[in-house]
Order: C-alpha cells, then sequence, then structure tokens
C-alpha cells in the first residue's frame, strides 16, 4: 500500500478527531492532517461530509468516511494489524456496546454540564455522574477496557476522562469523584503511559483548558437569561 | 453450530426488533421469539439488559447482545456462511454503518414528533422527517438496495419503519409516496423478501398501536 494517500480533517480541541488520530497512531498509518476553521468550514469538508458537514473526515485515496465509529471501525477493516477489536465476535459487540454507551450516555451528560446552567446543569451532571459509575463498575480493576492492552473502547473513548475534568474546572461541579471511581480517574492516564505515541499527538490539558475556558464564557455571554 | 439457542426478547411494533428477526430470517436461524410487556418487563430483560433496559435483545447460548444495529453485525460475524448482510469492502461496509448511524440519530425522534406533538411542533417534525427520509432517498440513488444489488445491512437499518409509514401519513397527513416515491418503490422491493414480509406487522396494526399511544397522551 505504498501509494496510499490517508488524510484527516479535523479541529485540534475536537474529541472525535482525537479518536481518530489514535487509532492511526496505532496502526501506524502515515497522514496529512488539515485543521478546520468551524466558523468557516472549508468547501473540502463540506464537500466530504454534506450530510453533518462536521469533523472529523478521514479521506482514504479520495474517498471519504464521516462519524468517528464509522472511521474506526474502517480503520480496523482496512489495515488489519495491530487489532484494536478482539477476534471473538462476542466480545467484540461487548466493545461496540461500550463504545455507544459513551457516545449516547456520557457524552451528552459531560457536554451537557458543560451548557446548561441552573437546576438543568444539576439534573444533567447527576445523570452523567450515574452513567459514569456504570461504566467505572465495567471497568473494574482493569487498567483499559482493552484488558491487557489498549482496544477499541480504550481509543474511542478514553478521552472523556480528561475532558469530564476540564468541564469540572470550569463549571465547578465534581463528575468524577476519585473515591467512588478509582479506576475511571486514572483510565485516561494509563492509556497515554501505555503508549507515548498517543501522548504526542493528544493536546496539553492546560491548553484545552484555557481554550474552553474561553469557548464557555461565550455559551454562557449568548444564553438566553 | 446446531446445538445454537437463540433467544429473540423483543416487543412486535419495534423498528429495532425488526431489523434483528429480517437478520435472523436471512441467514435461517431458529430462535424463539418472545414479545415483552414494556409496562411489566421480565425478570429476563431486565437481567439481560440491565444497563438501558430495552428490547430488542438478542440472546445467544444465554450472552446477551443490545442495541439493534450492533446485534446485526453480530449476527453477521457469527453466521458468516450464509446470507452475508455487511458488504465485504471496507468503504462500502463504512457507507453502510455511516447510514444506519444517520437512521438511528434522526429517524425515529423525528417521526415521533408527528403523531404525539401537535401545532407548530407537530409541523416542524413532518418538515424534519421529510427532509431524512428524501436524504436516505438520496443515499438509495438509482441503486435498488442500499449496499447496491443486493439485500443486506442498510436496508435492514431502515426497512422496519416502513410498516409505521401509514401512521405517519395518517396523523402528518401527507404521502410519503409523493415526497419520496423511489424511496417507496425500494421498500416495495423489500416487501418482495419473505424475510421482510414476514416480519413487518400489517400497517394497520401499527395505526391501531399508535391510537392506543395517542389516547394515552391524552391525543384522541
Amino acid at each position: 500500500m505504498a501509494s496510499e494517500k490517508v488524510k484527516l480533517l479535523g479541529y485540534w480541541a475536537s474529541p472525535f478527531a482525537l479518536k481518530v488520530h489514535w487509532a492511526l497512531k496505532l496502526k501506524g498509518i502515515e497522514y496529512e492532517y488539515q485543521e478546520e476553521d468551524l466558523s468557516n468550514k472549508s468547501p473540502l469538508l463540506l464537500q466530504y461530509n454534506p450530510v453533518h458537514k462536521k469533523i472529523p473526515v478521514l479521506v482514504h485515496n479520495g474517498k471519504p468516511i464521516a462519524e468517528s465509529l464509522v472511521i474506526l471501525e474502517y480503520i480496523e477493516e482496512t489495515w488489519k494489524h495491530n487489532p484494536l477489536l478482539p477476534e471473538d465476535p462476542y466480545e467484540r459487540a461487548k466493545a461496540r456496546f461500550w463504545a455507544k454507551f459513551v457516545d449516547d450516555k456520557c457524552v451528552p451528560g459531560i457536554f451537557g454540564t458543560f451548557a446548561k446552567v441552573g437546576v438543568e446543569q444539576q439534573k444533567i451532571a447527576k445523570e452523567a455522574r450515574e452513567n459514569l459509575k456504570i461504566l467505572e463498575d465495567e471497568l473494574g480493576k482493569k487498567h483499559f477496557f482493552g484488558d491487557a492492552k489498549i482496544g477499541f473502547m480504550d481509543v474511542t473513548s478514553a478521552w472523556i476522562i480528561c475532558w469530564a475534568q476540564i468541564v469540572e474546572e470550569v463549571v465547578d461541579i465534581r463528575l468524577i469523584d476519585a473515591e467512588e471511581m478509582p479506576s475511571l480517574v486514572s483510565w485516561f492516564q494509563n492509556v497515554l503511559e501505555a503508549a507515548p505515541i498517543l501522548k504526542e499527538c493528544t493536546p496539553p490539558k492546560d491548553k484545552l483548558l484555557e481554550h474552553n475556558k474561553g469557548f464557555h464564557e461565550m455559551l454562557v455571554a449568548s444564553a438566553p437569561s | 453450530m446446531a446445538n445454537d439457542q437463540v433467544i429473540q426478547l423483543d416487543f412486535w411494533p419495534s423498528m429495532y426488533g425488526m431489523r434483528l428477526r429480517i437478520a435472523l430470517a436471512e441467514k435461517e436461524i431458529k430462535y424463539e421469539y418472545r414479545d415483552e410487556d414494556l409496562r411489566n418487563k421480565s425478570p429476563l430483560l431486565l437481567q439481560m439488559n440491565p444497563i438501558h433496559k430495552k428490547i430488542p435483545v438478542l440472546i445467544h447460548n444465554g450472552k446477551p447482545i443490545c442495541e439493534s444495529i450492533i446485534g446485526v453485525e453480530y449476527i453477521d460475524e457469527v453466521w458468516k456462511d450464509k446470507a452475508p448482510l455487511l458488504p465485504s469492502d471496507p468503504y462500502e461496509r463504512a457507507q453502510a454503518r455511516f447510514w444506519a448511524d444517520y437512521i438511528d440519530k434522526k429517524l425515529y425522534a423525528t417521526g415521533s414528533k408527528i403523531y404525539t406533538a401537535t401545532g407548530d411542533e407537530q409541523e416542524a417534525g413532518k418538515k424534519d422527517f421529510v427532509e431524512i427520509l428524501k436524504v436516505l432517498e438520496g443515499a438509495l440513488g438509482e441503486k435498488p438496495y442500499y449496499g447496491g444489488d443486493n439485500f443486506g445491512f442498510g436496508d435492514i437499518a431502515l426497512i422496519g419503519f416502513y410498516c409505521w409509514f401509514h401512521a405517519y401519513e395518517v396523523y402528518g397527513n401527507f404521502s410519503i409516496e409523493a415526497e419520496c416515491p423511489n424511496l417507496v418503490a425500494w421498500a416495495k422491493r423489500c416487501m418482495q423478501r419473505d424475510s421482510v414480509a414476514k416480519t413487518l406487522p400489517d400497517q394497520h396494526k401499527i395505526i391501531e398501536f399508535v391510537k392506543i399511544l395517542r389516547e394515552k397522551l391524552g391525543l384522541e
């Protein structure tokens, strides 16, 4: 596959783009990265993802793939070395189930805590904690969801810990309690420490924090009062 | 896999349950069908899907698989020798997954506004619903099925909604066939398959079901 051309359209502070970076790095795929200005999306992005008009988009030999979980499955099937999904169909279904659980339940909870205010914010933060606790129980004593090594679910979802901690700091609401969720709280760090190659392409937390503080100020300023 | 035990926990009007029923029929897998009373869920359902407590759940030799699209992929991976549902090419597989995801994110929630909401919210729901159907019709293009020449994953993800079309039309007072003729032609093509025809309930039964739902909501 010497003449392969792989390009990722992303945004530096997007966790959804981060999962794609991580998967490509773990597979050792060389790729070109194009940073998008989300307030002024490139014609290429609009052309490649006309349905959602969102990053990330992976373009492989001119063909676009959108939606981060779909992209990850594509990467897994196209470059079969260093597999992220287990071989057993039941274990694969489980990995997909938990990745979907995070996207459907934890992500809206964490982002909602960031974006909402007042009673609504307290309510969504409580739901987020309940769902994170479910995740904690599933992770149990393991370092990663992939068990002995980083797997699909770690690549798709470990970022939520870092983002939850950023949200905690910006809005001053606790989401991940270290005593109640001892495994979850170190999950993101475990992944970075096990694979330094991922750390290199992960934006530093202080930079993300600063960015999200600014973003939050904008959100609050534009919210109806 | 002669000794396989397969149980499907389901509820007859569920378009998500239908996905699994069609996939199982395509693969000619024998299974036990159990219709759940959703107001009084069985201990087995609560035990097999403790996280979401929702149907459908596919139970294969005692192990539960939750979330219908994940279940269809599981069926395709376990019983891989017969009637492949996903295409073999990774790019085509990604397309099939993309549309299944699009359907899951958009279609049900938008469509249900047509029969559960009133006034402006209902009208907005109807408008969005037609737009989503048009996007899905565009994705089909000139192909007979979503995956090309053969019935497969993308078709399975969407076809269950077809038996609800009449209910959307009655309560939204519009014609899906007038808006999306190619999509309806595709649905009729799918209905010629045994796996689909035997799975989808009669459209009038769905209308009766929606009517009862509306009575409970105080809309009838």
